[in-house]
């Protein structure tokens, strides 16, 4: 017993825990803004005002034809070049997350709201309720419900999303299994622990989604 | 009696593909008009350009004298007074019945839920659904969402009531069901336009029928005369395919 717990796949474990708390607030404050963001765009790209499409456009490009790694390095050392302040490490996390979930979730609700039946607007603007009415009442609650599964999916992504901010020496999981091999050289231990972890979420997330969406299959 | 809907030489394209070529009609308060005519000849286009729900591309469409394609029409307040039933009933599926015919009074109106509820449910009776208020769309039949639409419409108590096949995507057994409710407004002085394929009810109903064909208005009259007398050699072929 003692044996056991002496050993790295436990003693790694408290410092495991402190990377999980900060790769679990990463990736939920950076889907909350994500979302706005996805919400604003995926909205743009079903405007029928060209400057909204476009813009609305190069965002979603831009962010999903690039790589996340690219992004977080850009957000952290390449605009503080440009905008002549730094960005703390978590900040720049956060909002990498942010751009790089919110261009994907986009992509989502432009397909959620496309996919709602032509009649259902007409029938809420044949009644008199105004566009943003109809898009409020009508639309968006039976939109909302076919988000649900990938902006689950999103969630994993995100969340192994954020392993990659231990370049920049951000305290999230991956980073911390990476701190404690570095000073007692036992990787194996703890890159399986690290895994473990990850798997921790994303697997009852999975679970939990593929329930979701059999219920709203019906 | 006064006009109701008045539509001057309209003409409607979508692209290259000129759908109505120039129609005239008017539609006098309390009439029941039915128009009948092959599909794709335009009558369904003609019916969705009375609210706007398609963009007129030139000609003129009036409704209570409103110019629906002038500059400072509210279209929102023009669509409370014209009541619109589809031929797939778009019911509202996340909503039960209830909801879907107190949205309009409570959002547009701003009448209280309470109000509202109460004032759906002689409607609902009406329609004879009274005992399926708190049910959701998805647990009745094509006939009862026909006419929960047709009830959705009639609680914002539209001077106009536009029918856009209404009965095309029904199972022939609750088509009777849904030609009553239409029968009963009629009846009490409902303004209708009916873009119909049962020209059964067109003959009983219809104060005037209009035949289309290729985006124009061919030939219209009462239905005696249409029905029996028909004048163009276009109108005599449909009707001996359809009757």
């Amino acid at each position: 017993m003692e044996a056991i717990m002496e050993s790295h796949y436990i003693r790694v474990l408290p410092f495991l825990f402190e990377g999980l708390v900060w790769t679990l607030i990463i990736t939920g404050v950076g889907l909350f803004f994500g979302f706005i963001l996805g919400a604003i765009f995926g909205m743009g790209r079903l405007s029928k005002n060209k400057l909204v499409y476009g813009i609305s456009s190069i965002y979603v490009e831009a962010l999903r034809g690039t790589p996340i790694l690219a992004q977080i390095l850009f957000i952290y050392f390449g605009l503080p070049d440009l905008l002549g302040f730094n960005i703390d490490k978590i900040s720049a996390s956060i909002i990498a997350i942010s751009l790089n979930a919110g261009a994907y979730i986009a992509e989502i609700v432009r397909g959620a709201v496309y996919s709602i039946d032509k009649g259902q607007s007409e029938a809420g603007r044949s009644i008199g309720l105004t566009r943003s009415q109809t898009m409020r009442y009508i639309i968006w609650p039976q939109a909302f419900k076919r988000m649900i599964p990938p902006l689950g999916n999103q969630f994993v992504i995100s969340l192994k999303d954020t392993s990659l901010f231990s370049v920049i020496a951000v305290g999230e999981l991956l980073y911390m299994g990476q701190q404690y091999y570095g000073t007692t050289f036992a990787a194996f231990e703890a890159l399986t622990m690290v895994c473990l972890l990850y798997l921790a979420i994303t697997v009852p997330t999975a679970l939990y989604l593929r329930k979701v969406e059999r219920r709203l299959d019906v | 009696m006064s006009e109701m809907i008045t539509v001057n030489n309209l003409h409607k394209s979508f692209g290259k593909n000129e759908v109505l070529k120039g129609i005239d009609m008017k539609v006098k308060e309390q009439e029941v008009v039915c128009v009948i005519g092959p599909s794709g000849s335009g009558k369904s286009t003609l019916l969705r350009c009375l609210n706007l729900l398609e963009e007129v591309t030139s000609g003129d469409v009036f409704i209570e004298g409103d110019n629906l394609t002038g500059k400072n029409v509210n279209i929102n307040e023009v669509r409370t007074r014209v009541g619109m039933v589809f031929q797939h009933f778009n019911l509202f599926p996340h909503m039960t019945v209830m909801e879907n015919i107190t949205i309009g009074p409570m959002k547009i109106k701003k009448v209280s839920k309470e109000q509202a509820r109460k004032e759906a449910i002689p409607i609902l009776r009406k329609v004879g659904l009274e005992e399926k208020a708190d049910v959701y769309p998805e647990s009745l039949s094509g006939g009862q969402k026909q006419r929960v639409a047709i009830a959705r419409s009639l609680a914002m108590n539209p001077k106009i009531m536009l029918f856009d096949e209404p009965t095309s995507a029904l199972d022939p057994e609750l088509v009777g069901d849904v030609l009553e409710v239409m029968k009963d407004l009629g009846k009490e002085g409902m303004t209708m336009v009916v873009v119909t394929h049962e020209m059964g009810f067109a003959r009983e109903m219809g104060d005037r029928v209009i035949f289309m064909d290729e985006g124009v208005i061919m030939e219209e009259d009462i239905p005696e005369n249409l029905f029996g007398n028909p004048q163009h050699e276009r109108t005599r072929e449909f009707l001996s395919k359809v009757l």
